[in-house]
C-alpha cells in the first residue's frame, strides 16, 4: 500500500462501499439515513465492515454506522434511548457534554454497570440544554474503533443567529492497528509513532542557520532533559487515518450549499488522540458557539480544536467550492472535506503547515522563551527552530529545577517515576493559539476571544480552589494528575451546591483536554461574568489556567484527560458531588 | 486569575460540610474500575542477531531481552551468547530479574544471573540498575556475586545516532569485570573483555530493522593469556550483518 492511500485513505473501495446503501462506512451525515430526530431512539451498538485506508477492517459502530447516525433533539423534550450491545464485549454510550441524570451519563462503574452483549439499557435524558455536542462508548478502547456520533441539539427559543444550512463536520482518526496494539506500542518505544524526531538532516540545517555551537547547546540542553523537542503528537499519521464525517481525505465528504447561504458548521473533534487545526480557504469562519454554548461572534481564519471540544461557526461561501481543511497539529496528516454548490466539485487543498517544535515554555519555563515559541517552527528539511538567545541560561536553570518550584503546588511536587517534569514557571497560556499556529498570518482563535452572550447563572465566588497538576512521564508512558495514577488516588469531593475553581498546571510537553462530566467548566479567560461555558478545556505545555464549577448534579462524574490513552492510562479522576 | 489564594478561599467552606463530603463512601458499580491504568504489558527484544564474519570463519551472536508487568513491576528476562565456528556455544549468560521502576529514567533491577554454554556452568547473584542516561545513553550496570564467593561487574551502553528517522548509527559496548580468574571461563580478574559494536541499522518498521556493522570483541589483563591459551583470539575485528527485532 503506497503511502499516499494509506494517508488519503481509500478512495475507489470507499465509493463501492457507500453506494451499498451508504451503510459500511460513515457518509452518516451526507444522507438522511444517517440522521436520527424525535424523543424515542433505538440504537444498536455493533461491528461494521469499513475499508478507510484500502485494506478491509472491522470498526465499532451504531445501527451499522460509523461515526454513528447523528441525533437531532429538541431542548426541553426527554429522550429515551434504547441502546442495545450487539458486541461480544461490554459496552456503553456517554453523552458528552450532556447533563443528564448521573445514572444516565453512560461511563461504566461510575454511572451504571455497561451494557453487557446481548443486553439493551435504556437511558432516558432531558434536555435542558441546546446546541452541539457529541456520544461515543466509554468502555475500553472502543471509541477509536469507531464508536461516536454527533448531536444537534435545537434550542427552544430559536438561534440566536440565522444561518440557512447546517452541517455536522465530526472528525475523527483511525488505525487499522487495534488500540492495544497502539497503546503497547507506546509502552515499549514512547516515540513509535514519531518519524519527525530531530536527526543528523536537522542538525546540519540549524547548525547552517543558527552556527554549530547553539545547536549542539540546544541538543544537549534537550538531551540533559531526556526530552524531544519534536515529541507533538504520541500517535500520528504513521498510523492514523483523519476521517471527515468517517470519509478519509481521498473519498472527499461533500456538503451543498447554494450561493449566498449562510452555512452553519458544526464541528466535533471526536479523535481519540488527535488535535486539527481548522480552516477553509477564502473563508472567513464566524465563531458562535463552543461546547454547545453560544459565544458572541468572533470572525476567524482558523482554530483549533482538541479532542472532545465542538465549535460552531457560520460562513457565508460565494464561489462554488471550498476545502474544508483540518490538519492535525502535528502535521502528519489531514482531514478534509468540500463545501460545494454540487457534488463532484472539488478545490485546492492547501499543503500542510511547518510542523511545531516544542521550547522552553512548553516545559514550563514561562516566557523566557517566548520569541522562539513564537517563531518556533520545524519545516521538514529546513527549519527554523527556537530562538537561540539564552539557551544557555535556560539551560542552568533547568539544572537548578530539581530543587527550585515557582508555584507552592510544585514545591509539593516532586519529579520520579510518574512525573518527568514540574513545570517551575507555567503561565496563562489562554491568549495564545497554540504551538504551530502563532505568526502564520492568519486570525486564529484563542480561548481569550471566547465570550458567553449570557452572564453565569450562579454569581458566588468559589469557596475554595482545587489546584491538579497534569503529569507524566514520556518515557514510560505514564500519565496522571499531580503525579499520581487513577488507581493511586483518592476521588475529588465536592459539596452538592458548593461553588469550586480548578486551577490546572500543565506540567508535561503536550496538550490535554480535560473534560468534567456532569457539570459545567466556566473557563476564567478575562471576559468577567461572560465567561465561556465549556466541557472540554485544553491545558496547553507549560500552561496554567482556572475555571469555576457549580457542583449542581450530584452523582459520581467522570473527570479526565480525553486523549484516549491518557485516560485509560491513568489520567482519570472520580469527582463525587454529594 | 487567583484572587484570594486557595487557603484563603478554603475558610469559606464550613468545616462541618467538607466533612461530610470527605467521609462519604465510595463504591464503585459492580466493584469495576472505569479505566485499567495498571493493565500488564510484555515485550521482547531481540537487539543483537548476527553473523560475524571474519578470515578465520563465521561467528553467530545474539543478545536480547524480554519482559512482561507494569509500569512499577516487572519480570525482565536477558540472554546472549554466540556460537563460534568450531560450533561452541560460549560466552553465554541468562538473567532472571525482579524489576522496579525508582525514578524518572531508571529501574532496580534484582535477580540471578547463569553463565551456561560449552564451558562450566556458574550461577550468580544479580542487582543492577537500567535506564535511560543523561543524553539518552541507554545504561545497563549491574554486580553478581557467584555461588563460589566471587564478585562480578558488568556495564553496557548503547546510543542511537538518528543519521534519518529510519537510518540509526548505534555504538554499543559491553564491558565485564570480575574480582578473580576463571580459566574455565576465560574469565581474568579486573577488566577481562570488552564486546563493542558500530551498527548501522534500517528500520524497515520500527519492529524488524537490519543492519550492517564491525564489531570488536578482545581480551584483557589477565585474561587474555587465558584466552590464547584456550585457542581464542585475543583481539577479535569482525564485519557482521544482522537483524534487530522487537515484537
Ligand atoms: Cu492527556
Amino acid at each position: 500500500m503506497s503511502r499516499r492511500r494509506f494517508v488519503q485513505g481509500s478512495i475507489l473501495s470507499g465509493a463501492a462501499l457507500a453506494t451499498l446503501g451508504g451503510r459500511a462506512w460513515g457518509m452518516a451525515a451526507a444522507n438522511s439515513a444517517g440522521v436520527l430526530s424525535g424523543k424515542r431512539f433505538d440504537l444498536a451498538i455493533g461491528s461494521v465492515p469499513v475499508n478507510m485506508t484500502g485494506r478491509p477492517a472491522v470498526a465499532t459502530g451504531v445501527n451499522g454506522l460509523t461515526p454513528g447516525p447523528v441525533l437531532h433533539w429538541r431542548q426541553g423534550d426527554t429522550v429515551v434511548l434504547n441502546v442495545r450491545n450487539t458486541l461480544a464485549v461490554p459496552s456503553s454510550i456517554h453523552w458528552h457534554g450532556i447533563r443528564s441524570p448521573a445514572n444516565m451519563d453512560g461511563v461504566p462503574a461510575l454511572s451504571f454497570r455497561g451494557i453487557m452483549p446481548g443486553e439493551t439499557f435504556t437511558y432516558w435524558i432531558p434536555l435542558h440544554q441546546s446546541g452541539t455536542y457529541w456520544y461515543h462508548s466509554h468502555s475500553a478502547f472502543q471509541e477509536q474503533t469507531g464508536l461516536y456520533g454527533a448531536i444537534v441539539v435545537e434550542p427552544a427559543a430559536g438561534y440566536a443567529q440565522h444561518f440557512d444550512r447546517d452541517h455536522v463536520v465530526l472528525l475523527s482518526d483511525w488505525s487499522d492497528s487495534s488500540p492495544e496494539e497502539i497503546v503497547s506500542n507506546l509502552k515499549m518505544q514512547n516515540d513509535y509513532y514519531n518519524f519527525h524526531e530531530r536527526d543528523a538532516g536537522t542538525f546540519l540545517a540549524d547548525a547552517h542557520r543558527r552556527g554549530l555551537g547553539a545547536t549542539i547547546g540546544d541538543r544537549l540542553m534537550w538531551g540533559g532533559m531526556r526530552m524531544s523537542a519534536a515529541d507533538i503528537a504520541d500517535v500520528t499519521g504513521a498510523t492514523y487515518t483523519y476521517l471527515f464525517n468517517g470519509a478519509p481525505p481521498g473519498a472527499n465528504w461533500t456538503g451543498l450549499f447554494r450561493p449566498g447561504e449562510r452555512v452553519r458548521l458544526r464541528f466535533i473533534n471526536g479523535s481519540s488522540m488527535s488535535f486539527f487545526d481548522v480552516r477553509i480557504p477564502g473563508l472567513t469562519m464566524t465563531v458562535v458557539a463552543a461546547d454547545g454554548n453560544d459565544v458572541e461572534p468572533v470572525p476567524i481564519d482558523e482554530f483549533r480544536i482538541g479532542v472532545a471540544e465542538t465549535y460552531d461557526v457560520i460562513v457565508e461561501p460565494t464561489a462554488e467550492a471550498y476545502t474544508i481543511f483540518a490538519q492535525s497539529e502535528d502535521r502528519t496528516g489531514f482531514a478534509r472535506g468540500t463545501l460545494a454548490t454540487r457534488a463532484g466539485l472539488v478545490a485546492p487543498i492547501p499543503p500542510m503547515d511547518p510542523r511545531p517544535i516544542r521550547t522552553m515554555t512548553d516545559m514550563g519555563m514561562g516566557t523566557m522563551n517566548m520569541g522562539g515559541s513564537m517563531a518556533g517552527m520545524d519545516m521538514s528539511g529546513g527549519k527554523p527552530a527556537p530562538a537561540n538567545s539564552g539557551t544557555t541560561g535556560m539551560a542552568d536553570k533547568r539544572r537548578m529545577g530539581g530543587a527550585m518550584k515557582a508555584s507552592p503546588e510544585g514545591q509539593k511536587l516532586h519529579v520520579g517515576v510518574g512525573v518527568d517534569n514540574v513545570a517551575m514557571d507555567p503561565i496563562n497560556r489562554l491568549g495564545e493559539p497554540g504551538d504551530g499556529l502563532s505568526g502564520n498570518g492568519r486570525r486564529v482563535l484563542t480561548y481569550n476571544d471566547l465570550r458567553a452572550t449570557i452572564a453565569g447563572a450562579d454569581p458566588r465566588p468559589p469557596s475554595r480552589e482545587i489546584t491538579l497538576h497534569l503529569t507524566g512521564n514520556m518515557q514510560r508512558y505514564m500519565w496522571g494528575f499531580d503525579g499520581k495514577k487513577f488507581s493511586q488516588a483518592e476521588p475529588i469531593r465536592l459539596a452538592r451546591g458548593e461553588r469550586v475553581r480548578f486551577t490546572l498546571i500543565n506540567d508535561t510537553m503536550m496538550e490535554h483536554p480535560i473534560h468534567l462530566h456532569g457539570l459545567w467548566s466556566e473557563l476564567e479567560n478575562g471576559q468577567g461574568d461572560y465567561r465561556p461555558y465549556k466541557h472540554t478545556v485544553i491545558v496547553q505545555p507549560g500552561g496554567k489556567l482556572s475555571y469555576l464549577v457549580t457542583a449542581d448534579a450530584p452523582g459520581m462524574w467522570a473527570y479526565h484527560c480525553h486523549l484516549l490513552y491518557h485516560m485509560e492510562l491513568g489520567m482519570f479522576r472520580t469527582v463525587v458531588v454529594a | 486569575m487567583t484572587a484570594g489564594g486557595p487557603a484563603a478561599l478554603a475558610q469559606q467552606t464550613p468545616a462541618g460540610v467538607q466533612d461530610a463530603v470527605r467521609l462519604a463512601p465510595l463504591e464503585y458499580i459492580g466493584g469495576m474500575q472505569p479505566v485499567m491504568d495498571n493493565s500488564i504489558f510484555a515485550h521482547v527484544l531481540l537487539e543483537q542477531f548476527e553473523d560475524r564474519a571474519a578470515g578465520n570463519g563465521q561467528q553467530f551472536r545474539y543478545d536480547g531481552q524480554g519482559w512482561i508487568g507494569t509500569d512499577i513491576n516487572k519480570v525482565w528476562v536477558k540472554s546472549e551468547g554466540t556460537v563460534g565456528t568450531r560450533g561452541q556455544f560460549s560466552d553465554s549468560d541468562q538473567e532472571l530479574l525482579y524489576d522496579r521502576a525508582i525514578s524518572r529514567y531508571f529501574d532496580l533491577q534484582a535477580g540471578v544471573r547463569m553463565d551456561l554454554d560449552n564451558g562450566p556452568t556458574r550461577t550468580w547473584a544479580a542487582i543492577g540498575v537500567q535506564g535511560l542516561s543523561l543524553y539518552f545513553f541507554d545504561i545497563e550496570a549491574t554486580g553478581y556475586v557467584s555461588d563460589r564467593g566471587r564478585t562480578a561487574a558488568r556495564l553496557k551502553g548503547s546510543y542511537d545516532i538518528l543519521l534519518t528517522n529510519r537510518l540509526i548509527l548505534q555504538p554499543e559496548a559491553e564491558l565485564n569485570f570480575y574480582s578473580k580468574s576463571d580459566r574455565g571461563r576465560s574469565v581474568g580478574s579486573g577488566l577481562s573483555d570488552i564486546d563493542a559494536g558500530l551498527r548501522l541499522r534500517y528500520e524497515v518498521t520500527r519492529k524488524f530493522a537490519p543492519y550492517i556493522g564491525v564489531t570488536y570483541a578482545g581480551y584483557f589483563g589477565q585474561a587474555q593469556p587465558i584466552a590464547h591459551s584456550n585457542g581464542d583470539r585475543v583481539q577479535d575485528i569482525r564485519f557482521t550483518f544482522g537483524v534487530r527485532s522487537w515484537f
